[in-house]
């Protein structure tokens, strides 16, 4: 029962992971953008879908307080002030889906705010992994890093490659969804990210071996975790390929791809630890009759259920999206 | 009273709360209305039905928005602030929540997107279902929140084990008649927010002389269904009225302003209660056995006053007591407009009625401030328990949490929030303002381009390139 709860919060992060990094990631080079016509394009190839995606933290979150409170309340206590600004803005972002089409004066701000809600919501998903990895403090349990306790080099780093990572995902959707000037320079910036993300890739590891953090202990013993770097890096080629190759499909995939590896390794890694040293799986797991009372309504008739509606109004909106047309066909 | 993290998170979770519950109580009615107006445009084929759909979907889009990224901090603000109540309370409102969100959540955003983007996508039936899932998954968010709320205030169906609460019967927790007065009640009281919402729109309208097929359907509509709804909803809030006598006396005396043990019970009308001498200024008070027969259906009863309870288990006593005459009041005057209005609408009278439409205009905001003041009387009622007799509020907080970390966190909501809602009320205002469109629907229900997020402007504006398109 706790396995089928671990495994469901996995699939919950990693696919909010793939979607909401998607409509993250366009939100960051849409601040880059300029220009209307480009930029009403990039978020049409988000804006039916965001909101689903979003939802997957919110089911990621209610996963950990139903099936691991302990987990809930510590990890959501420790990281108070960052998760405050992350709410933010996906505030400021999620309302400026709305707002920008009510109003043509005040356009620009209802721009920044989803551009800067964005790139906050983002740094702080990465901060928060960072941190995470490299271990909080903690006394008998309880957390006792203080406010910013969360706050190191190692944390702003990650902070900084996700956000390279959510705009790689982002980039890659837009040349899947779109066609003309913003696929073209969609393309081109897939390059730079690329590369970004593989110098991010490699400071990472420098770092975990200059500050011989425990995590990379787990590697040493564990060698079989190595098969999902190597996924990664096969990924990543093909992905090189594909984009050289001017493939509009190729790159999504193969950048998903990429995610899911380095997921898995993190995941893999952390087992059997929700927050690593401190609280296992076990030891935060609710108790058997809530588990079980969720088992059966929400595991197994409406887990499903909620896939298919994602699988729905993604395959109703499928296909490129055209600038200057209507809805039409 | 100091200035603490733990009032400064009550002061931030009772905000970011009041803020959020405008939004979903406005969208719940008006899904449902959106569903019926969908409905009948295809029965009946009138392009008017299509036209007042397209108009009302702008709004809900705008508030539905509001609502939704206002949701998300309240899933987190439970760890955020009160992780204590979330880890020994984890085991039975985490499911519950859960429950909300698998059920409701993924739902309501999945077809919002549809029913946004998606009309020239899809075929008119699976356009309804979309509406209807919509207002489906409104429903059901509403049902798993009250279960929630209705565990902290009447706990059942557990076992305390370390401290922590286990549950033990899920069917005591769910099915209770607790549950089953509370939620009818939160739903009727949406579902008379759209009603009062869309009357005011069409009463305006009239008052303008303008959209007067529009203006009337919606003013006979929402008035109509306030007149059929309004007395259940009395008899739903005297449920609730029944459920606190029985299970939480510290909030009955405080709602009622009464200090002293009585047998049979007085009714104070209305008072300015005086807390630290115990007792109320300025009474009008109906004599026994009145008291007795509103809280316990009898001529009999004995009533509980507050100088049985000990001071440290009391409620602020003035909030729980003004609020709840303030909603009774909302109450009241919503019946007497709604079944007036309805009277005259019957009689043909009330287009010609201005006073009644001035009314009916300026009525809009009564429902909001009643299932505001509602929830103040059952929140601030149940203090100082978070957990209704078992957990204190003030042992749920965070225990690390400084003051100057909440302090940032609630400036940061309160800047945000004011933000957005200053804007939001704005852009609904102007596209109520603006009225209804009625070009090009008169072809319904074929492909016709739509484009609901810009055809609002009153700004000329540039065809949006905005909107995807398919194969």
């Amino acid at each position: 029962m706790v396995m089928f709860w671990v495994s469901l919060l996995a699939i919950s992060i990693l696919l909010y992971v793939l979607l909401d990094g998607v409509d993250l990631g366009v939100g960051l080079l849409f601040g880059l953008s300029n220009g209307e016509a480009r930029r009403s394009t990039m978020l049409s190839a988000v804006a039916p879908i965001w909101d689903g995606n979003e939802t997957w933290l919110v089911v990621t979150a209610v996963i950990l307080w139903g099936a691991f409170p302990l987990v809930y309340a510590t990890l959501l206590s420790a990281f108070y002030l960052p998760l405050i600004v992350m709410l933010a803005g996906l505030i400021l972002r999620g309302v400026a889906f709305e707002f920008r089409y009510k109003t043509q004066r005040q356009r620009w701000i209802w721009d920044w705010s989803f551009a800067g809600g964005s790139l906050i919501a983002t740094f702080v998903q990465g901060m928060t992994v960072g941190a995470l990895v490299e271990g909080l403090q903690f006394t008998n349990g309880e957390y006792s890093g203080g406010a910013v306790g969360w706050l190191t080099p190692f944390a702003i780093l990650c902070g900084i490659g996700l956000c390279l990572g959510y705009a790689l995902l982002g980039a890659c959707w837009l040349i899947r969804k779109c066609e003309g000037e913003v696929r073209d320079v969609a393309r081109r910036q897939i390059s730079v990210l690329a590369i970004g993300v593989l110098a991010f890739v490699v400071v990472v590891f420098a770092y975990a071996l200059a500050e011989n953090l425990p995590i990379l202990h787990r590697w040493i013993d564990r060698p079989y975790l190595f098969v999902f770097p190597a996924i990664g890096a096969i990924a990543a080629t093909v992905l090189a390929l594909s984009i050289l190759n001017h493939n509009d499909y190729l790159p999504f995939h193969m950048v998903a791809l990429v995610f899911m590896s380095a997921f898995g390794t993190l995941a893999l890694s952390f087992w059997p630890y929700m927050i690593p040293s401190v609280i296992t799986v076990d030891q935060a797991a609710a108790p058997q009759s809530s588990l079980v009372f969720m088992f059966w309504g929400c595991g197994v008739i409406v887990f499903p259920l909620m896939l298919i509606y994602t699988l729905v109004s993604y395959s109703v909106f499928r296909g490129k999206v055209r600038a200057g047309g209507g809805y039409g066909h | 009273m100091d200035i603490t993290a733990l009032l400064l998170s009550r002061i931030q979770f009772a905000f970011t709360i009041t803020f959020h519950i405008i939004f979903p109580s406005f969208t719940i009615g008006l899904a449902a209305w959106l569903t019926v107006l969908e409905a009948l445009g295809l029965a009946t084929g009138r392009p008017v039905y299509r036209v007042i759909f397209e108009f009302w979907l702008k709004i809900f889009g705008v508030a539905f928005g509001l609502g939704v990224v206002s949701g998300i901090v309240m899933a987190f603000q439970f760890g955020t602030n009160w992780s204590v109540l979330s880890k020994v309370a984890g085991p039975i409102q985490g499911p519950l929540l859960m429950y909300e969100t698998f059920t409701a959540f993924m739902l309501e955003a999945s077809f919002f997107g549809v029913l946004i983007f998606g009309r020239s996508r899809v075929p008119p039936w699976f356009y309804l279902f979309s509406t209807a899932m919509v207002a489906l998954g409104t429903t059901f968010s509403a049902f798993w929140i009250m279960v929630n709320n209705s565990w902290m205030q009447v706990p059942s169906g557990y076992v305390m084990e370390n401290g922590s609460f286990v549950p033990n019967d899920w069917t005591k927790i769910i099915f209770n008649s607790v549950v089953w007065s509370r939620f009818p009640h939160m739903l009727l009281a949406s579902y008379l927010t759209g009603a009062f919402c869309v009357a005011a729109t069409g009463a305006w309208y009239v008052l303008r002389k303008e959209y007067h097929a529009e203006s009337r359907i919606m003013l006979r509509m929402g008035l109509g269904l306030a007149a059929v709804l309004m007395p259940i909803q009395l008899f739903f809030g005297h449920l609730n009225g029944s459920y606190v006598n029985t299970y939480q006396p510290s909030k009955m005396a405080a709602i009622e302003g009464r200090w002293n043990d009585e047998k049979p019970g007085s009714e104070v009308l209305f008072a300015w209660p005086d807390v630290k001498n115990r007792r109320n200024l300025f009474a009008i008070t109906l004599p026994p056995p009145f008291g007795s027969l509103i809280d316990s259906d009898s001529l009999t009863a004995g009533e509980t006053g507050l100088n049985s309870i000990p001071p440290e288990n009391w409620p602020p006593v003035v909030i729980p007591f003004f609020a709840f005459r303030i909603m009774v009041g909302c109450g009241l005057l919503m019946l007497g407009l709604a079944w007036l209005g309805s009277y005259l609408s019957y009689r043909h009278r009330l287009a010609y009625n201005r006073p009644l439409l001035w009314l009916t205009f300026l009525s809009f905001p009564l429902p909001f401030v009643a299932i505001i003041t509602g929830w103040f009387t059952a929140e601030v009622g149940r203090q100082p328990w978070v957990v209704y007799g078992v957990l204190r509020t003030a042992d749920a907080v965070t225990p690390f949490l400084t003051t100057r970390e909440a302090t940032i966190s609630l400036v940061i909501f309160c800047l945000v929030y004011a933000f957005i809602f200053l804007f939001g009320t704005f852009y609904i205002y102007r596209l109520i303002r603006i009225g209804p469109v009625r070009k090009q629907f008169e072809v319904p229900h074929l492909m016709v381009p739509n484009r609901p997020m810009s055809l609002a402007d009153e700004e000329p504006i540039e065809v949006p390139s905005h909107i995807i398109a398919g194969e």
